[in-house]
């Protein structure tokens, strides 16, 4: 199975892969200026990986920020997640945020109206 | 003590006034940082690493850390992206954007100037006016809608910008404009921070 690792910059999150949990992680920052660019190779990723034998997915969100230029691209990467799960797969969502972070919650929670997917919230001391 | 005034030429009195009063103005509106000039993806970067540190340093929450931080990115970003030209600027030149960050008693005002387009001006301004005039569960719905259903521009915004800066900000989004020359406006926002 093809894996994807992308290292986090600054602006980017890191992006890994782990076959052995399936599961995909997104961690740190999110503020690239043209998200499109930034997301276009995860997005091609949960495309392959739809048609894969690979019988489950767990993506892990650990954002500490997020731009709108972002949360665009993340709803691509939830709707492709949806995708998935209508293989037949089984698909998790776990989102994570800080304890005083309303606002990151309050993402989450967006997300989860918006897709057909069960988020896990979970609070942590720090992202 | 006497009052010391040394200059190497009288004449150049009125500059150094000048550039006093508009130190002073900005020390007594307790601007805590002032950019007027290009903005670029290296200055956008330097400012918010120079934000993020003045606020590690005053020592505050995390939450209105993340709030300043979030909010700073989306106002310097469409600074970065939206805007047009004044009519004496060269076509190869970028047009120039003032960023000031104040602090106050009750928290932080992130204020920015551009010039638009001045047949973008009613859109722009029927978009606040909009977003002024909802609660903030109406905010959150607007959000959610444009993010499901809105269309994404090319830079990627989709739009979402000055509605997520008035659902992290929470408070009315305070702006105007004022016409300049043919057909641009100078469009200034002031977004407060609690």
């Amino acid at each position: 199975m093809n894996s994807i690792s992308i290292e986090g910059t600054p602006k980017t999150p890191t992006v890994k892969f782990d076959d052995q949990s399936s599961t995909l992680v997104i961690r740190g920052r999110s503020i690239p200026e043209n998200s499109i660019d930034f997301y276009k190779p995860l997005i091609d990723w949960l495309e392959s990986y739809a048609g894969n034998s690979e019988p489950a997915l767990i993506l892990n969100m650990e954002l500490e920020y997020f731009n709108t230029s972002s949360s665009k691209c993340i709803l691509d990467v939830f709707k492709k997640m949806e995708g998935i799960a209508k293989k037949g797969k089984e698909v998790s969502v776990k989102w994570y945020y800080e304890e005083d972070d309303e606002d990151m919650l309050e993402a989450g929670e967006d997300y989860d109206a918006i897709i057909d997917i069960d988020f896990e919230m979970i609070k942590v001391e720090e992202v | 003590m006497t009052d010391l005034v040394y200059l190497s030429k009288l004449k150049t009195l009125t500059e150094i006034h000048e550039i006093f009063d508009l130190y002073d103005s900005m020390e007594r509106k307790n601007i805590m940082l002032s950019f007027k000039g290009e903005m670029s993806t290296e200055l956008l970067t330097s400012i918010l690493q120079i934000i993020e540190n003045k606020l590690d340093r005053f020592g505050e929450t995390s939450r209105v850390k993340k709030r300043m931080f979030n909010i700073m990115v989306e106002c310097l970003q469409n600074l970065h992206h939206h805007i047009a030209k004044p009519d004496s600027c060269d076509e190869k030149d970028t047009p120039s954007v003032i960023v000031m960050v104040a602090k106050n008693v009750t928290g932080y005002s992130i204020i920015t100037g551009n010039f638009v387009e001045g047949n973008e001006v009613s859109q722009l301004q029927n978009r606040l006016e909009e977003i002024n005039s909802m609660n903030k569960d109406e905010i959150k719905e607007l959000y959610k809608s444009v993010l499901a259903n809105g269309e994404m521009s090319e830079k990627g915004g989709g739009g979402l910008g000055m509605i997520d800066i008035a659902r992290k900000s929470g408070e009315k989004l305070d702006f105007g404009f004022i016409p300049f020359g043919e057909n641009k406006s100078f469009f200034s926002l002031n977004v407060k921070v609690k």
